[in-house]
């Protein structure tokens, strides 16, 4: 990423992180993205609703900021394993919102050909390498691709996202475990919204911060506000920094909170509407950053109206482009299990 | 007085079955991931933990593997748990337990202790879930000895084959199909079993015998109504145990008819139609039959998440029509 100029940046040295460090533009982009990861699951939702979607999905409203802010250090060929809610890190990562939503349609112009859906958004051009239907099952590879980078000197970082559920198979521990021996460029982000489905934190895992379990593979682990872009992005940018420089692993503990179900079966008993509210009303991060950047100058209401209305109509054509496209012909069932060879 | 029966979900069946066998035996609980207060991902458990507690109701963390081994570790050691997946493809993350663990620690031990576990698995394609969600991945398992490996159809056998699963001194897998959850149908109030390893002849024929599991006996059931009307008169067997299985109430049929459809949902090689067709193979049943043997089953491909695909992975009633047509009137 480009710096801000020297004298912006003089002029910014008392403002949080990315305010110092990225350009008006670069966070005005910022915000967009993360409109377009909410209207783009909202729409999503709607889609589902109506019937046009079918399956279940498993939304990421309210962690924004996460993807946002991990992926904000990234190049595009560094790459990112993901989670069964993971719209949020392929936009983030340079997805397109209308090949997505070709996917959901079960279309051929979508990601995966209409073969994944939701849960296994992809975007492997732009270093994404897929969502994952088990729980933790990116992990491990996330370190395999670090590994690749290491012997193939590639250079690239890869990040692998989970969620708090994830850190209690055996899985994770195997693979933050070697990350660490074999000092791999990878960062372990564990996006902690309380709850695994039903599960909460408190009653399914054993330390009260998940960042404690860095130490058990002696790399750093670090906890920040998931909700707050800055915090996450400097933190991601640490742990970039740390892994390109060949110095190993991070863990990265992003909290944060999901504001629908855990899919669309969910009838949330297992928390309060209170504290749903809380989280939506006081914590929002988009609502966040969006004061930041009001605050700190970096964008005026008319500029905020300008994003939601581009941000709209890249939802909109998106849907109309995922409704346009083919879907796969049945007699093709059998592409794709093997190579095709010549 | 015959107990009174009721029309229930098949999910309902299974929850009645593990109420009872928690009310009748206090060392039967329930393990899983969200079990308790959100009643299981497809309701199965539903408001048991209200009934039980969260001491006979327990939320594991998501650890397959961990979960699984507890599980086995506590049927060793005098407790009769109930452990259930969230999906049965998360049996892969916990193979190590259920294949090298449950199935083998009697055997190795000479006989000193058993495992009387249960596990249930709920399985197969329909629901959108793609690829890892769908899976059917009994004949896994199936393979296996020191496991009994069943798959109810009814509603009725789900909740007498728990029951028996539960009675059953040995690891016990139940591969209960997705789509089933909300199939009604009458099921007695209180106790009562249906045994493990006894097929069940849903519905007798002439001139066709469609061996069928889970999911598939209903499809076979329902393909058999237009088959009569066109003069086809199709005997369905319900297998309902894959391990170990019952040889003899195939072998009669097949016999009667002289003609043999395999019909399932997994993958259609290297699974249960092949070790039903070998099995007629080498009975004496072979000497009766008059076409060769045929086996509907999955696509070889992993499950697609496009509708129509899916649908089109897995055999539906006009396949098993027209399959049945081809065989009687001889055009295979
Ligand atoms: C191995 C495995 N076990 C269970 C599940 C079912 N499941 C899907 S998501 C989920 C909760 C995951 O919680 P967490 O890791 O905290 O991620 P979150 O959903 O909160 O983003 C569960 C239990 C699964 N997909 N894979
Ligand atoms: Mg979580």
């Amino acid at each position: 990423m480009t710096r801000a100029s020297k004298a912006v940046t003089d002029s910014r040295a008392n403002l949080p992180f990315v305010y110092r460090q990225y350009s008006a533009a670069q966070l005005r982009e910022v915000l967009y993205k993360m409109y377009l990861i909410r209207r783009f699951e909202e729409g999503a939702e709607e889609c589902y609703t109506r019937g046009l979607i079918h399956g279940t999905m498993h939304l990421s409203i309210g962690q924004e900021a996460s993807a946002m802010g991990i992926c904000m250090p990234l190049a595009q060929d560094d790459q990112i394993t993901s989670t069964h809610r993971g719209h949020g890190h392929c936009i983030a990562k340079g997805a397109e919102v209308k090949r997505m939503f070709a996917e959901f349609f079960g279309k051929t112009t979508g990601y995966c050909k209409g073969r994944g859906g939701s849960m296994h958004i992809a975007d492997v051009g732009k270093g994404n390498l897929g969502a994952n239907g088990i729980v933790g099952g990116g992990i491990p590879i996330a370190v395999g691709a670090a590994l690749s980078a290491k012997m193939m000197k590639t250079g690239k970082v890869v990040v692998s996202f989970f969620g708090d559920g994830a850190n209690n198979e055996g899985a994770f521990h195997e693979a933050l475990n070697m990350a660490a021996i074999w000092k791999l460029p990878v960062i372990f982000v564990c996006e902690n919204n309380g709850y695994g489905m039903s599960t909460s934190t408190a009653r399914s895992t054993a330390v009260k911060n998940i960042a404690e379990r860095a130490a058990a593979y002696s790399m750093p682990g670090v906890i920040v506000n998931g909700n707050i872009f800055s915090e996450v992005a400097e933190a991601s940018h640490q742990a970039v920094a740390r892994a390109r420089a060949g110095e190993g692993p991070t863990l990265i503990e992003s909290k944060t909170y999901r504001h629908r179900g855990h899919s669309k079966s969910d009838r949330n008993r297992y928390r309060t509407k209170e504290e749903i509210e809380d989280w939506m009303s006081n914590r929002d991060p988009i609502t966040l950053f969006e004061s930041e950047l009001r605050e700190f100058g970096f964008i005026d209401n008319k500029g905020i109206e300008a994003i939601r209305d581009a941000v709209a109509q890249e939802i909109a054509d998106g849907i109309e482009f995922a409704k346009a496209s083919p879907s796969p012909d049945v007699r093709d069932t059998g592409n794709y299990v093997y190579t095709e060879q010549a | 007085m015959d107990a009174m029966v009721r029309e229930l979900s098949y999910a309902q069946a299974i929850q009645e079955a593990m109420a009872i066998a928690m009310d009748m035996d206090e060392r039967v609980f329930l393990m899983g991931e969200d079990i308790g207060v959100y009643g299981g991902a497809f309701q199965v458990t539903g408001d048991l933990v209200e009934r039980f507690g969260t001491e006979r109701v327990i939320d594991t963390p998501i650890s397959e593997l961990g979960g699984a081994g507890v599980a086995v570790g506590a049927a060793l050691t005098g407790m009769r748990p109930i452990f259930e997946f969230q999906f049965s493809d998360f049996a892969t993350l916990a193979m190590e337990q259920i294949v090298n663990q449950a199935a083998k620690i009697r055997f190795m031990l000479g006989g000193e202790v058993s495992v009387p576990v249960v596990m249930r698995f709920p399985a197969g394609s329909g629901t959108g879930a793609a690829a890892q969600h769908s899976q059917s991945l009994e004949a896994w398992l199936g393979h296996v000895p020191g496991l009994k490996v069943i798959q109810p159809a009814t509603p009725y056998d789900a909740k007498g084959m728990l029951l028996a699963a539960v009675a059953d001194p040995d690891p016990v897998m139940i591969f209960e199909h997705k789509l089933l959850y909300k199939m009604k149908g009458p099921v007695p109030e209180g106790y009562y079993t249906v045994p493990i390893g006894k097929a069940d002849i849903r519905r007798e024929g002439r001139d066709l015998t469609v061996v069928a599991t889970s999911i598939m006996v209903q499809k076979a059931l329902d393909a058999a109504v237009v088959l009569e009307a066109e003069g086809i008169d199709v005997e369905v067997v319900d297998l309902r145990t894959i391990r170990p299985m019952d040889k003899q109430t195939v072998i009669d049929s097949v016999k009667k008819t002289s003609r043999l459809m395999c019909v399932y949902e997994a993958v259609k090689t290297l699974g249960i139609g092949a070790e039903v067709s070998a099995m007629i193979a080498e009975s004496e049943a072979f000497d009766y039959l008059d076409a060769p043997i045929v086996r509907l089953g999955g696509a070889e491909t992993p499950i697609p998440y496009n509708p129509e695909l899916e649908k089109a992975t897995v055999p539906q009633i006009p396949d098993i029509i027209t399959a049945a047509r081809d065989l009687v009137r001889g055009a295979r």
